[in-house]
């Protein structure tokens, strides 16, 4: 399948494999000699669960162009599938790295399933249908979750509608107790995976993107009847999008979840999942490196401008604002691209050579 | 070639904006109090309240000369992710004790922290069961929500021991449930004579005359209602409009029926709070307290206010006690303070005498206050 790739392809492909592995390795180094700030250490996971939903949200957003305004759902179905499931085999894998393995990997296929069921009525709407069921779908999930109740003891899990309805034997313990979530849960969620999970990502969807069922995504994507009329199943490739992107944003949430001692299901709500749009569409839509960069800088922005107080959320929506300006006028575009092909780089270096030839 | 050059370039610019000087306090010589709290959002007027109680005690205690203190107070927006990163902020700040957070979610997510860091927490206002659950150092300062419920029970063994009670509670709020669940074996504990038990749900509480009308129907003379004032407003109402007067008996969730919108404060009359504080209370603390707050922030404060007042005082005495010193590391501050909290006695604006015990909940007699007259009057 690489051999299909073209060169430029290839050239996008290695920039954020390398920047992610970079970005990893300086962090890991920094955080080991112990000069990494605690604010900056604390940000380290939550980054890597936004970059793979942000990646997985564009799969679906700017690839399959199918906008869909419910992927915190699939984040909460994969964070509390994982805390349960890391509560409950506690006992029996005593591996942490295993348990977190474990629960993320099932995190996503409860997601993944979840996305199944979801995707089946709802893929088959466009435009602002689909925005507003997905939105809907999402709402549901987070109320489901808001309203279920699940205990351990000897005799294994309990599952309930109501906490009166949860009957347990005296050793028992709660594991999700409805609106109020989960709490004390086991803090297993490590960098190291997040990063493993953005390259596990990475190469899913842009391996997905460059084979044909990509290629035959993007062609529904950009002209469903021409698509249909070679014989495209319109509905098969779409499904298959967003399951992916829903098993990933699972494996992702999952990651959250651990990653915190309490989470709430109200955290996943439609605020949550506008925030990863916002992610998506300011790196570019299908544009899996802005993607990688937007999710980073802005989830770090409202914290690195917390010296402003009250200014702060103000100052947030500025900079989005200004950057949605940016990257859509044509001229400050063009001298992006200039930048970023090398050749403002090779204007500068190209002149220091002449000075210091002369 | 290019490339990678570029690359490296980005990736050092990366390590200066990450790299700092972590943890280790200045030499400043003020004890760091760090709190969070929604300031932002739907829920900014707790967190506020939270920030505004505790700078007003800071100025009082700064003004005395002794031990100095700064505040530095992180919005969380009620999320418990963003509470994370805000204790990670104030822990780069140097903090030596954090007051906070405000809201339940929050503490629940940074109790756990601070338990492992050995960092002293002291919560204002998160009242539920689970935060002091996290460990050692977590101690709270307003009531947990059984702790509520469980007042309630021994306030009524005490006052009304031969009433005939009726209950209505919200079963889809925590704190309602909360309060509720303690007191119904509390109650069959101490033999208390409850009648009827009626349950809302948040989807259905528009209209409570059913509520009100079985509980009339039961001959119940005291309704126990542990939930907020909106839907206390609605019940009042209708009470009143059928002729049903019992004594109405409600928490601290209430305060600040009188001024519910749309609401005849007349109405209330004769309500028994069960609340730690009461902004028209006569006491000199509590009126000096109300007055410097009005004159800077133009409100009149709410429990959370006087909760967060009550914080850097408690905490105040405890170092003053204790021989904190700002060049402590926040380490030793904590284990001296969980020294000091689990054997000292305090007084403050929400309680006199409050004590707490090594799972960090407060003990504080609650105080019961009926309104007459429009105000808010000890009821002992």
């Amino acid at each position: 399948m690489r051999k299909n790739l073209n060169r430029k392809q290839r050239g996008g492909n290695f920039k954020v494999f390398a920047l992610v592995t970079v970005a990893f390795i300086v962090m890991q180094l920094l955080s080991s000699m112990g000069m990494l700030k605690s604010s900056v250490k604390g940000q380290l996971i939550p980054i890597c669960v936004y970059i793979v939903l942000a990646v997985s949200l564009n799969l679906v957003v700017g690839v399959s162009g199918e906008l869909s305004l419910g992927h915190a759902g699939f984040m909460g179905v994969g964070a509390f599938t994982g805390v349960v499931v890391a509560s409950s085999i506690a006992n029996v894998v005593s591996n942490d790295l295993v348990r977190l393995l474990i629960a993320m990997v099932i995190g996503g296929v409860m997601a993944g399933i979840a996305g199944g069921i979801i995707g089946i009525p709802v893929l088959r709407l466009r435009g602002d249908y689909l925005a507003i069921v997905t939105l809907a779908f999402g709402e549901i999930l987070k109320n489901i979750i808001g309203n279920l109740y699940i205990g351990k003891d000897s005799h294994g899990l309990h599952f309930a509608l109501n906490a009166s309805g949860l009957v347990m034997e005296p050793d028992g313990s709660m594991i999700l107790n409805g609106p109020m979530g989960t709490t004390g849960v086991e803090k297993i969620a490590t960098f190291g995976v997040g990063f493993a999970l953005i390259i596990v990502t990475l190469v899913v969807v842009l391996n997905l993107i460059h084979s044909k069922e990509g290629r035959a995504i993007m062609a529904i994507r950009d002209n469903r009847i021409a698509a249909e009329s070679v014989g495209l199943n319109v509905f098969s490739f779409k499904i298959k999008a967003f399951v992916v992107s829903a098993f990933l944003a699972g494996m992702a949430g999952a990651l959250y979840g651990l990653n915190y001692s309490a989470i709430t299901a109200t955290k996943f709500d439609f605020t949550t999942s506008i925030n990863i749009l916002v992610f998506v569409v300011l790196g570019g839509m299908g544009n899996i490196f802005g993607s990688v960069i937007s999710a980073t800088l802005l989830y770090m922005l409202p914290e690195m401008l917390r010296g402003l107080y009250d200014y702060r959320m103000i100052m947030y929506a500025i900079v989005l604002i200004v950057v949605m300006l940016f990257t859509w006028s044509p001229q400050a575009k063009n001298w992006v691209q200039a930048v970023s092909s090398g050749s403002v780089m090779r204007r500068v270096f190209g002149q220091k050579k002449e000075a210091e030839d002369e | 070639m290019k490339k990678v050059l570029s690359m490296a370039l980005a990736a050092a610019l990366m390590a200066a904006t990450f790299a700092g000087c972590a943890g280790g306090n200045s030499d400043s010589n003020t004890i760091k109090l760090g709190t969070s709290g929604p300031l932002t959002g739907s829920n900014a007027v707790y967190g506020n309240a939270v920030k505004n109680g505790m700078e007003i005690a800071i100025e009082e205690l700064n003004a005395k000369g002794g031990l100095q203190f700064e505040q530095n107070a992180q919005d969380d927006e009620a999320d418990s992710e963003k509470a994370v990163n805000a204790y990670n902020t104030l822990k780069d700040w140097g903090m030596h004790i954090m007051a906070g957070p405000t809201t339940t979610g929050c503490a629940n997510a940074v109790a756990p922290e601070c338990a492992a860091d050995n960092m002293f927490m002291l919560t204002p206002s998160a009242s539920g069961p689970d935060v002091i659950k996290a460990g050692d150092s977590v101690f709270q300062v307003c009531f947990s929500d059984p702790n509520l419920g469980l007042a309630a029970a021994d306030y009524f063994a005490a006052h009304f021991s031969d009433a005939v009670i009726g209950v209505i509670y919200d079963s889809s709020d925590l704190y309602s449930a909360g309060v509720y669940s303690t007191f119904e074996t509390e109650a069959k504990a101490k033999g208390l004579n409850v009648v009827c038990v009626e349950a809302f749900t948040s989807a259905n509480k528009s209209d409570l005359s059913t509520q009100v009308t079985k509980c009339q129907a039961a001959g119940a003379d005291l309704v126990f209602m542990p939930f907020y004032a909106t839907e206390a407003a609605q019940v009042l109402t209708y009470a009143d409009k059928i002729g049903y007067k019992p004594t109405f008996f409600g928490c601290d969730g209430m305060d600040g029926i009188l001024a519910t919108e749309g609401f005849d404060p007349k109405l209330a009359e004769g309500l028994v709070l069960l609340t730690p504080f009461a902004a028209d209370a006569d006491d000199e603390k509590t009126q000096n307290f109300v007055k410097k707050y009005i004159e800077k922030f133009d409100t009149v404060p709410n429990q959370f206010a006087a909760d967060a007042y009550d914080v850097a005082y408690a905490i105040y005495e405890a170092c003053t006690e204790a021989g904190v010193t700002p060049d402590m590391s926040s380490e030793e501050v904590c284990e001296k303070m969980v020294e000091q909290f689990t054997s000292m006695s305090f007084d403050g604006l929400t309680g006199s005498g409050m004590t707490w015990d090594a799972s960090g909940a407060v003990s504080k007699v609650p105080m019961a206050v009926v309104i007459q007259n429009g105000e808010y009057v000890s009821a002992d």
